[in-house]
């Protein structure tokens, strides 16, 4: 007689849906590496902009376009004055300049480039015109691994995709039961309901090792990223934030109906985390009255531990409380999800 | 004393329409299986027969009414421990489309504490050269043999199976019916529902009859038969020999020998007798009689379905077209 346990026989289940579908595949392997590739590529660390100066048609702009040409750094145009006011509106060009006894400069300071245009451009014409410099200064340009945005950003993405693992990858699932009736067998038979939910959290575990190997790896291999932190800290992190975000997709599921408002509540769920928690610029930059809030979500959590191992190289130890509040937040929302948890 | 497999009295069960007036589907519904039997729920679709055994399976829950399940109420705390004693395939089962057979069973066996072997199981229902094919593969026959499985497989004391054999072609009906048997030949309990009776008169010792939410007729299939005063039905159409419409009601055939009862339905007259060779010359002499000639006359043994019209005035068919 063998012996049949009901969690891995729920498991081995879930697995074998998941790899008899070869678009699942795609969506959890393929998708958030292309992503890591593509924002790694959009978001690299280019050289000095090339600024767009437009200088308005008169008699001495020939002669100020060879003295800007001069410098590295200048795309320089002449166009009437007209052309140029437009150029700048549609941001082609940075700044607009009309030589005359007076340079007159045109720029929108509330433009990061066109603020940079005006101080640059300044700063060659006076030059240019031959002032001399009061201060002797030097400077050394340093661009480390480490310090970039990519190295800031693949943490962050890693977070990000720990999340929507958790919430789709178990949300989507039991929502598809339920909706397929499957549910309604299962709960016809003497199987402990926690066992069906242990066995999806557990479910996401075969994905945590490869979703985390391919973002890193990644990042180390077409980004040079460096991994300051123990990978095996950086692991347990990455587990840990998938089962607790399991728990929470199994919250989000809980009642669930159909397809479509698992898809809605799933996003409701992610969206304002994804943009407060740090994936894509430190949340330092919301306002003061908003950090409580973001402190409550455990995606700042999540992020903040895997940067501190990966970027900073801090021991698992020291990321004790963040770890904390990850472990409450998946065990409540599992507890509250058995007890909201419909099955027809 | 019998020992009872299920008991239920006064059961009652009201589905709330948001828009539209409650609807009562149980209207005090009285039930006893004995242990070891097979026994049939019988009734149109709308009868309320699936709502009574999802609330004996521990699906839904009785508005009002007293319930055991061998020998225990629902509840959270006798939930899985019924649920350990009794196998369900409930009137439309579904499984994960992309697992095979023997995988879907092996999970289900994994529930119960002790039960049988999946491949023991799945050779039972016959499917053993489906074993290896995906749920989604399989036809709808097998489907509901695969169910039956499910059913099957944590050994239960008690086999609710609703519906089983509905829309299934005449062979797979046979290999359900088989596999009730067999279940029967063990003393194992089955509670079987059907809106087909001859199904119920092949398999089932006892049968309830349910309309309305209501058992109207309880006892073996032949007691129910016996009980509308007649083991034959006399159908005969009737032609007047000068050619005009026939205008004959029913009523006058009642007090022929060895009738019973008479009914006018649409294909012609329907006389429920107990003795042919007594009823069948008296009808010869009232048809000539009165001037008609027979255009029609087949008899046949009562079924239950002819216990079904005597109770309600319906025929199970119309029902169907009608109801869910």
């Amino acid at each position: 007689m063998k012996n049949y346990h009901p969690i891995r026989e729920l498991f081995l289940t879930r697995m074998r849906a998941f790899y008899r579908e070869p678009e699942a595949i795609f969506w959890t392997f393929v998708f958030p590496v292309l992503m890591t590739i593509g924002l790694g590529i959009a978001f690299r660390n280019r050289p000095a902009e090339i600024i767009d100066v437009d200088i308005e048609a008169s008699p001495s702009a020939e002669m100020i376009m060879g003295q800007l040409e001069a410098i590295d750094g200048f795309r320089v145009q002449i166009h009437d004055a007209e052309e140029c006011s437009d150029r700048l509106r549609l941001g082609k060009a940075a700044i607009v300049v009309r030589p005359g006894e007076v340079f007159a400069y045109r720029f929108d300071p509330s433009r990061p480039e066109s603020a940079l245009a005006r101080a640059k451009l300044d700063d060659a014409l006076q030059r240019a015109a031959g002032r001399v410099e009061a201060l002797a200064v030097s400077d050394t340009e340093t661009s480390e691994p480490g310090a970039r945005y990519i190295d800031f950003l693949i943490p962050g993405l890693l977070g990000m995709n720990l999340m929507s693992g958790g919430l789709f990858g178990v949300g989507f699932v039991i929502t598809d039961m339920r909706v397929k009736k499957l549910l309604r067998r299962l709960v016809a038979t003497p199987m402990r309901r926690s066992h069906l939910m242990l066995s999806l959290v557990f479910g996401r575990m075969p994905f945590v090792v490869p979703e985390v190997g391919m973002i890193v790896g990644a990042g180390w291999l077409l980004f040079d990223m460096r991994i300051a932190g123990n990978p095996l800290s950086i692991l347990v992190l990455a587990i840990v934030g998938a089962m607790s975000f399991s728990g929470i997709g199994l919250l989000v599921a809980s009642r669930a109906q159909r397809i479509e408002s698992i898809s809605g509540l799933t996003n409701l769920a992610m969206l304002p985390m994804t943009l407060l928690c740090g994936v894509f610029f430190s949340y330092d930059r919301f306002p003061e009255a908003v950090q409580p809030v973001i402190q409550i979500f455990p995606l700042t959590h999540l992020i903040d531990a895997l940067r501190a191992v990966v970027l900073e190289g801090a021991a698992l130890g020291s990321q004790g409380m963040h770890v904390l509040v990850l472990v409450v937040w998946g065990a409540v929302s599992f507890g509250l999800a058995m007890k909201m948890f419909r099955w027809t | 004393m019998v020992a009872l497999a299920v008991e239920c009295r006064d059961l009652r069960k009201r589905y709330d329409a948001k828009s539209k007036k409650p609807v009562d589907a149980l209207n005090g519904l009285d039930l006893e299986v004995r242990a070891g039997e097979c026994f049939g729920l019988l009734g149109p679709n709308g009868a309320g027969k699936t709502t009574t055994v999802e609330i004996l399976e521990g699906l839904l829950e009785q508005t009002s009414g007293h319930v055991e399940v061998l020998g225990r109420k629902w509840g959270r705390k006798n939930r899985r421990e019924i649920h350990q004693r009794i196998g369900i395939s409930l009137q439309e089962t579904r499984f994960s489309d992309k697992q095979t057979v023997r995988e879907t069973v092996t999970l289900f066996r994994s529930f119960y504490r002790a039960g049988r072997e999946p491949a023991d199981v799945i050779e039972l229902v016959d499917l053993t050269e489906k074993a290896d094919a995906w749920v989604v593969k399989l036809s709808g026959g097998q489907r509901q043999r695969l169910a039956v499985a499910c059913a099957l497989v944590g050994d239960p004391e008690l086999l609710f199976l609703d519906e089983p054999t509905t829309g299934l072609d005449p062979q797979a009906r046979r290999e359900i019916w088989d596999i009730v048997r067999q279940q029967r030949s063990q003393a194992k309990t089955t509670l079987i529902t059907t809106h087909y009776m001859d199904e119920a008169q092949r398999l089932c010792d006892r049968v309830a009859v349910v309309d309305h939410g209501r058992v109207i007729a309880l006892g073996s299939p032949e007691e129910l038969i016996q009980t509308i005063g007649g083991e034959h039905i006399v159908e005969f159409d009737l032609v007047r020999a000068d050619g005009e419409a026939v205008d004959v009601a029913a009523d006058v055939f009642c007090g022929l020998p060895a009738a019973s009862s008479a009914r006018l339905e649409d294909e012609g007259f329907s006389l429920t007798v107990s003795e042919p060779h007594v009823a069948l010359p008296a009808l010869m002499r009232k048809i000539e009689s009165d001037g008609l000639k027979l255009a029609r006359l087949t008899t046949r043994h009562v079924s239950l379905e002819d216990v079904f019209v005597t109770l309600t005035g319906r025929h199970l068919r119309d029902e169907e077209l009608s109801s869910d």
